[in-house]
């Protein structure tokens, strides 16, 4: 592969989860691109389908999920390969760092021997010296003190930001070509927070690896990424650089959902809410998702289901208004 | 006797213009530590441990810290929701917390509490008309008019009366909120605390309930404690801005004054972490990395708290506690050498000849 094709493609992502209620569509034709080395944002709040999208690309759901479409990491079909396959490309080519860390390490193993595993269930020919030198290392690098001592240690003996970070060292312990972070940061403290992305920014760099990072934090995304995809009710509604999404969006829910936040600067007086509530995946509403909470609609978007249309180099938007959007925003309340 | 008279709590507050509705003196938590066969308490996590604040009529006093400093078992003790230690809680002439079991009944007419976690706080069992219209019948109103007040309370917060008859679980995390919010509104409060009441909350259902407490505070003239661990919607929603670490006021002081010229190290480097969701003003900030975690309230450190993850502490910081003293016109921080208006942390550190830990992203 050369340097210049994409190092993940997405096409037509479909997920859904059958319950007793009905299949619940958790993803919707989803069709992205990751760039070498670049760093991806996927924005979206609770059930919009970020986590949905990251799992399915690693096949990591359960039994009743429904997972259709192409994924293409550098030149391999991730969801035709064999179960063996997928878990040698699990933890090695593509690493992923989850939320809460108490959960995701075993409790019952020191954190350095959780890392040694990683390394030699993908490298056999690595010595266990070998491997516990360079597990030292990797904690060294994220910013664990004392690494010699705290790689005999207990996931429990370690602090919340500690424990984020060894997941950052387990992750990149075989030089992973893409990092999916699923919310790295929420369950830490905002001064530990900073702490984090600081290593995860760093080992991103050193390494060259690709990031996705999956946030609800619009300030996280602000500071880190490349490119920005806004997810709502299971599909992509707006994708662009960081400076459209945040400057020249030209979607009514990005839009509105940069005029709901607060500032910590204080530059906003009144909070404009979004109204309602998001729509159940069960049962959506006719046309457009997000219609019945949108400034912008009108009697056609209850009619039509909106595609994703382009609007600028690299920025494509889905709103049957989209085009209109933009310059003149007010004027077309 | 009309509906408000039925929920006097009886203490007189002819409150002269500058003086608090509620005085928190030298308030103290601690919790045991037991080890043991026979629990035998080793130790004792001090989770509040010397608080002053005050809090005046019809303003929202916003309590920031990081988890573990204190901030929601503050807000429990004010109301006894569990028993302070030691110190005082003065509402009007009366301290909360030595009243009787049955005084403490009456003054909590006056003092409601809106928590974190609207999935936890409502009872599950119960029809949405009896959550909201018990406190009611416990101080006493029939439930005939219990049962019509809960109909205009569901629709100030923005929901319908008939929704009184359905059950928690038929609704949405910011309904939920809005249930607990018309809930704390039924005895006519004089003061709310609330704890987290929007960080459940998903952003675009946030500024819903945000906008709604503004409302309701002018409209039943309420004073807000507002403990939140997200500085931005504290700026946005208080007057005035208390800093918690571990167990202890840092600063306070009005809103414009603690975001625009924080004097403690603490507060500057904790504003300078937060994440501003505008890409050229995130990525251009100067941003101080705290080394290190917040430590455990059982053991913590000498001195000052925060000395040490503090990138500008002096040998005295080690030793000797800072007592919270006046600084400026309503500015309290407890630091020995605090930052001067206009005096950045960076220049401080630069000052003192050390090398700060710098945010490299860009």
């Amino acid at each position: 592969m050369n340097d210049e094709s994409p190092l993940l493609t997405v096409d037509n992502l479909s997920v859904g989860f059958v319950t007793k209620g009905g299949i619940v569509q958790a993803a919707t034709e989803i069709s992205f691109e990751i760039r070498r080395g670049e760093v991806l944002a996927v924005v979206g709040e609770s059930g919009s389908g970020k986590s949905v999208t990251a799992l399915a690309l690693m096949r990591l759901h359960p039994g009743n999920a429904i997972t259709t479409g192409d994924v293409d990491f550098d030149g391999r079909d991730l969801l035709n390969m064999s179960d063996a396959e997928m878990r040698s490309v699990r933890g090695s080519d593509i690493a992923m760092i989850f939320q809460d860390p108490m959960t995701a390490m075993n409790p019952v193993f020191t954190v350095g021997s959780q890392i040694v595993e990683t390394i030699r269930v993908h490298d056999s020919s690595v010595s266990k010296q070998d491997a516990w030198s360079k597990t030292v290392d990797l904690l060294q690098l994220v910013g664990v003190p004392e690494p010699k001592r705290r790689a005999s240690q207990y996931p429990h003996e370690y602090s919340g930001g500690m424990r984020q970070r060894a997941m950052i060292a387990m992750a990149i312990a075989n030089d992973p070509k893409l990092l999916i972070a699923d919310e790295p940061t929420t369950a830490l403290d905002v001064t530990v927070q900073a702490q984090v992305m600081e290593v995860l920014h760093e080992v991103q760099a050193q390494t060259g690896s690709a990031m996705m990072l999956i946030t609800h934090d619009l300030g996280l995304v602000a500071g880190s990424a490349d490119r920005v995809q806004v997810m709502y009710a299971s599909r992509l509604m707006e994708t662009g650089t960081i400076n459209q999404i945040f400057y020249e969006s030209q979607n009514p829910y990005t839009m509105a959902l940069l005029e709901s936040i607060p500032d910590v600067d204080g530059l906003k007086d009144r909070l404009e809410p979004i109204p309602g509530n998001p729509p159940s995946l069960l049962n959506p509403p006719s046309g457009c998702a997000f219609r019945p909470r949108c400034n912008y609609a009108q009697p056609i978007c209850a009619v039509d289901k909106p595609v994703l249309v382009s609007v600028g180099v690299e920025h494509e938007s889905r709103c049957l208004r989209a085009h209109e959007l933009g310059a003149d925003t007010e004027a077309l309340v | 006797m009309t509906v408000d008279e039925t929920f006097t709590s009886g203490v007189s507050l002819n409150l002269a213009p500058n003086e608090p509705i509620l005085t928190v003196r030298d308030l103290v938590k601690e919790f045991p530590i037991r080890a043991g066969v026979f629990r035998r308490q080793v130790g004792a996590v001090q989770a509040v441990s010397g608080v002053h604040l005050d809090l005046y009529a019809n303003e929202t006093l916003g309590v920031v810290g990081e988890s573990g400093c204190g901030k929601s078992t503050l807000g429990r003790s004010l109301l006894r929701l569990i028993e302070p230690t030691s110190g005082s809680v003065m509402f009007g002439e009366e301290d909360v917390t030595t009243a009787s079991k049955s005084r403490l009944r009456e003054l909590r007419r006056d003092l409601q509490m809106v928590f974190q976690d609207p999935y936890a706080s409502l009872n599950p069992r119960l029809p949405i008309r009896d959550i909201v219209g018990e406190p009611m019948v416990i101080h006493g109103v029939s439930k005939k008019e219990a049962r019509e007040r809960v109909g205009e309370l569901l629709k100030r917060v923005g929901l319908l009366p008939e929704h009184g008859n359905r059950y928690p679980h038929e609704f949405s995390g910011g309904q939920r909120q809005r249930i607990g919010i018309a809930r704390s509104l039924a005895l006519r409060p004089k003061v709310i605390v609330l704890d987290e009441p929007v960080s459940a909350l998903d952003v675009s259902i946030q500024a819903q309930v945000l906008n709604l407490l503004d409302e309701i505070q002018e409209e039943y003239q309420l004073s807000f404690i507002f403990i939140a661990h997200d500085l931005s919607v504290v700026r946005h929603t208080s007057d005035r801005v208390a800093v918690m670490y571990l167990g202890r006021i840092a600063e306070v002081a009005d809103k414009d004054t603690l975001y625009g010229r924080p004097a403690h190290p603490y507060t500057q480097s904790l504003l300078s972490a937060v994440p501003v969701a505008d890409p050229k003003r995130e990525r251009s900030r100067q941003r101080i990395i705290l080394q290190g975690d917040v430590p455990s309230p059982a053991n913590p450190p000498s001195g000052c708290r925060f000395h040490p993850r503090c990138p500008v502490a002096k040998d005295k910081c080690t030793t000797e506690v800072p007592e919270l003293r006046v600084i400026g016109e309503g500015h309290q921080v407890s630091c020995h050498f605090p930052l001067e208006a206009g005096e950045t942390l960076l220049q401080r550190v630069q000052q003192l000849g050390r090398t700060p830990v710098m945010s490299t992203v860009k």
